[in-house]
């Protein structure tokens, strides 16, 4: 087996196990739901300038519901000393650490685009035409964000208050692809096409190469036991 | 005085006289308390104090800004301090724990991270002290002060995560990947926030400093104590944190016996 075939195995994994439990990605969508729902009630209704609060809701929702995926990451291998065996695997770590980070982005992605459906819905955004510069927007963002994300969840699983910690470790370091995000979907959300955004995707792409290669080289060091 | 008490010898481990007759074996560490250590203590202090009547007294007064300006001494030296040699020192010392596995560095980057914290959060108090007269506003949103701002959650991050875990090899790998991937964070959110309008003054342009001799010199002795100050700061809290586990240690061989 290749190395993508194998961190892909172990991303299965995940899925199977997603697809039997069913708790990460429908709690991460209530969740995603909630956070706009409770943003709502913060901007005042029919507001002059809400197409330039909307990325905001959007990518706030984004970020809060994710983090709720990262934190069963590894939390759930930590359940029965999965995580045990799965370190066992006779494969090197960074394929441990691109099979989780794969999951990850199937889940905080799927999230992600059915959370942009509800928001376009409450805020009379056009669906069909703004879906493929969004997804692509998304894409970028669930990739840098599961990169740092996947790795900080196996930082922080054997902490005492481990959810807390984490939101505390990744929001900080998270800044530069929420700001890309919001700042390339304004005009995509005001039906202008990606315009200048496209060079907030290319920052996003930076974010995302670098973190991916720091991750896959450190990864090694947060899990060893 | 009649009774005679044997002197206390602080170099040989005092551990030794509580273990009667035990074979509690101590890694001789840095006891002795330097003079070098407490001259340097003294020269920043010094140093620090001629900064401050530099600033306050010897810096003409700016034209536009006024005396309020005289913060800046004391502000850009702490923003030099926290952004250069403290969370550099974290990042290395980080890297190198992680491939010499010597806990010495994980506390040289704990120690370097605090003082760091501590800098930052001058910086910040000073600069909304500066900008309310000068911008009319404590805060805005400008690229300096926003990475400042992410940059001292970034390295509060980093010290919850240190204390939540107990000491040893664990908390020092953890912190580690936590320290290298902050600090390669930082240019990152420095390069996007830029991409907004930026109103922090610019001081060093194409043609050079554009500054007064005198404030030059100000500035530059301010930069020069407060890098002092930092390496102190650093010295006393890295032997601070080689004592503690040091005992930590004498305490742990004391109770297997």
């Amino acid at each position: 087996m290749g190395f993508l075939s194998r961190s892909w195995a172990i991303a299965q994994k995940d899925i199977v196990a997603e697809l039997r439990a069913r708790e990460t990605v429908l709690s991460m969508l209530l969740f995603g739901f909630l956070v706009i729902l409770i943003f709502n009630f913060g901007i005042e209704p029919g507001l002059r300038e809400e197409n330039l609060v909307k990325p905001g809701v959007l990518w706030a929702a984004f970020t809060f519901a994710g983090i709720l995926g990262l934190n069963r990451s590894f939390a759930s291998e930590k359940e029965n000393d999965c995580l045990q065996g799965l370190l066992l695997c006779p494969v090197d770590r960074a394929v441990i650490y691109l099979g989780k980070l794969l999951g990850n982005v199937v889940f905080t992605f799927i999230m992600g685009i059915v959370v942009f459906f509800f928001f376009s819905i409450l805020y009379n955004v056009d669906i069909i035409g703004t879906l493929l510069p969004i997804g692509l927007i998304l894409l970028l963002a669930t990739i840098g964000f599961s990169a740092v994300g996947t790795l900080f969840s196996a930082v922080s699983v054997g902490l005492k208050a481990r959810d807390v910690m984490l939101s505390i470790l990744l929001f900080p370091v998270m800044v530069p692809v929420v700001l890309a995000a919001a700042k390339s979907s304004t005009s995509v959300l005001d039906g202008a096409g990606l315009g200048d955004g496209s060079l907030w995707l290319a920052l996003l792409v930076v974010y995302d190469v670098i973190f991916l290669a720091v991750s896959v080289m450190v990864f090694d060091y947060a899990v060893e036991e | 005085m009649t009774e005679s008490y044997p002197a206390l010898d602080r170099d040989a481990a005092p551990v030794a006289a509580l273990a009667d007759g035990g074979e509690v074996s101590v890694t001789p560490g840095p006891a002795r308390r330097a003079l070098w250590i407490d001259m340097l203590g003294l020269a920043s202090v010094a140093l620090i104090l001629t900064a401050l009547y530099a600033a306050l007294v010897v810096a003409p007064t700016e034209a536009v800004m006024g005396d309020v300006q005289r913060i800046f001494y004391f502000h850009m030296p702490s923003a030099w301090v926290a952004l250069g040699p403290s969370f550099t020192v974290v990042f290395v010392c980080s890297i190198l724990y992680l491939t010499k596995r010597d806990l010495k560095f994980d506390r040289i980057a704990g120690a370097s991270a605090e003082i760091g914290v501590m800098f930052t959060t001058i910086t910040l108090v000073t600069g909304p002290l500066w900008a309310r007269p000068i911008w009319g506003a404590y805060w805005t949103w400008d690229p300096r002060l926003t990475t400042t701002l992410v940059l001292w959650f970034i390295y509060v991050a980093y010290l919850m995560l240190r204390s939540s875990t107990p000491e040893g090899h664990k908390r020092a790998r953890l912190s580690a990947v936590f320290g290298i991937v902050g600090w390669i964070d930082v240019p990152i959110v420095f390069m996007s926030i830029r991409w907004w309008r930026t109103i922090h003054p610019t001081l060093i342009t194409g043609q050079g400093m554009q500054m007064d001799p005198t404030m030059q010199a100000v500035l530059m002795f301010s930069l020069a104590a407060f890098t002092v100050l930092y390496v102190y700061l650093l010295i006393v809290r890295v032997r601070q944190l080689d004592m503690g586990s040091r005992i930590d240690r004498m305490r742990q061989q004391l109770l297997m016996r």
